[in-house]
């Protein structure tokens, strides 16, 4: 019995040290990836392609929030490639001087309304949302999209009451498409990706409030890093990401 | 080491040990985490105040609602036989083993706007979407099942031996219900409480998914902590550690209680 037991506990210390110990940078043939949620499905296919043209190497997506992926990064998760869904956060790293090139711009973002699929309420602009009885969720300012919804309103004018202001755009896509709201600011990509459930209405101080998405190596990254993201700068990343409802990056 | 044998192999001991470093080193890393030179600007800001206020008050609530519907929950569950009891018993406690995520969206589907009784509800002039309502409607569905588990027990424990006597010497059910079932175990009930306010107070999931988040209005303190993460970590953690503090203050006072109940 004590014999089962004692065998029992070095058999978890000793899972325990073996999963601490798996932190070396690319040589067990990972590419670790920290992406925003946002980006999963172009990444996706991304990674795909990487994978296609580099036998071997399999590329490990981490896709979270962008503050929580930095906040990882920080506190030394072995990532090789970061790419946050705004600039802001990009600098947060640098400042840390953990990355390893400096970041480049891949791609952009604009705000949509998201209302239920065949917009019933007839929602047409920003103004629209301040009628009274239309039940609005932003983002709350201190996330990524916050920011922009923030800027699109500085820029319309038009000031919004939120009944909610939720900590990701999935949380605002996910108050629209249940039902609980009637509309809600997200990225035109997340009503892409949500498929029939939610429509998107464009309007006009969205142009205003574009998001950025930087990329970089991070920390001492070898050339898989940087292949990764000649990829996603590339031609056929570049594809992907558009078919995704993605912008090009300003030249 | 001398005196008293406690029967208790080193190599056990050690187990003990490492198990209870896990427990206590995150908490000691979270307490020297903290700004002490920003801590009061941090929790006493105004959104701090605001989440605080609304979570006491919100909490507060949610206990009462279990309180009122628990105790009559657990009575019927130690004090009454009938068929199906058994699995009824199951369902009402499945809340404590469900991710709050869960709950939540359980809920949005219960008295959401699209809802089973949200239609009904919007008829009757109600709507709890993103209300102060649905914080407590989700901090109960999630407190209630501690209280009816705890009281539930204490009866159990108490035995029907009071109340029969009580019964032969001529008082009807309500006067041995007041008289003698409820005082017998009110430490039961306020422990039961206190639990369910602790769950209430650290509910998280089935409010972000089912109330949504607003300042004084439906953002709770676990909610002002999860957001305020996003920018300023040291908010975070100052915030972090008033939680902590009455959570301490929560199991000090069950323990009393426990201490005080011990024949």
């Amino acid at each position: 019995m004590t014999r089962r037991l004692r065998r029992l506990v070095s058999a978890v210390v000793v899972f325990a040290l073996a999963s601490c110990s798996n932190t070396d940078p690319a040589t067990d043939g990972v590419l670790n990836v920290y992406a925003a949620a946002s980006l999963q499905a172009p990444f996706e296919e991304i990674a795909a392609e990487f994978e296609a043209a580099h036998p071997g190497l399999s590329v490990q997506l981490n896709l979270a929030g962008s503050s929580d992926l930095a906040t990882q990064i920080i506190a030394g998760a072995p990532a090789e490639v970061f790419a946050p869904a705004n600039a802001a956060t990009m600098e947060q790293v640098a400042a840390e001087g953990l990355l390893a090139s400096p970041s480049k711009t891949f791609a952009t973002n604009v705000l949509t309304i998201a209302v239920a699929a065949g917009n019933p309420l007839g929602i047409e602009s920003l103004e629209s949302l301040t009628e009274p009885g239309i039940a609005t969720v932003l983002c709350a300012p201190q996330v990524p999209c916050g920011a922009a919804a923030a800027a699109a309103q500085e820029v319309s004018g038009v000031w919004l009451e939120p009944v909610s202001e939720e900590g990701s755009v999935t949380d605002v896509l996910g108050k629209v498409s249940s039902g609980q709201a009637d509309a809600g600011l997200v990225y035109v990509t997340d009503v892409d990706a949500a498929g029939g459930g939610v429509d998107g209405v464009p309007f006009d101080a969205a142009a205003q409030a574009v998001n950025t998405y930087p990329i970089a190596a991070v920390g001492s990254s070898g050339d898989p890093a940087s292949d990764f993201i000649d990829l996603v700068l590339g031609e056929s990343g570049q594809e992907i990401l558009s078919s995704h409802g993605f912008g090009k990056p300003a030249q | 080491m001398t005196g008293v044998y406690s029967g208790m192999p080193r190599w056990l001991l050690a187990v003990a040990a490492a198990g209870a470093l896990f427990l206590i080193v995150p908490l000691t890393a979270l307490v020297l985490r903290v700004d002490w030179s920003r801590f009061a600007e941090l929790v006493t800001s105004d959104s701090s105040r605001a989440a605080l206020l609304l979570s006491l008050q919100t909490s507060g609530t949610s206990t009462l609602l279990c309180v009122l519907f628990g105790v009559p929950m657990a009575y019927a569950l130690a004090r009454t036989r009938f068929r199906g009891q058994r699995v009824l018993r199951a369902l009402v406690l499945l809340p404590l083993v469900l991710p709050p995520v869960v709950g939540g969206i359980a809920l949005l589907y219960t008295f959401g706007r699209q809802g089973l009784l949200g239609e009904s509800l919007r008829v009757l002039g109600v709507d709890i979407a993103f209300s102060t309502a649905a914080v407590v409607l989700a901090q109960t569905f999630v407190a209630l099942p501690f209280l009816v588990l705890s009281l539930e027990g204490a009866l159990r424990t108490a035995g029907t031996r009071y109340e029969a006597v009580a019964a032969t010497l001529g008082a009807g059910p309500t006067t041995v219900l007041r008289r003698v079932s409820l005082p017998l175990v009110r430490p039961g009930i306020v422990s039961g409480a206190v639990l369910s306010f602790a769950r209430a107070l650290g509910e998280f999931g089935a409010t972000l998914t089912f109330a949504g988040s607003l300042q004084g209005v439906t953002r709770t303190l676990p909610l002002e902590i999860y957001l305020q993460r996003e920018t300023d970590p040291d908010a975070a953690v100052a915030l972090s550690l008033v939680l902590v503090a009455v959570a301490v203050l929560v199991v000090a006072v069950a323990h009393r209680i426990h201490e005080g109940n011990a024949p």
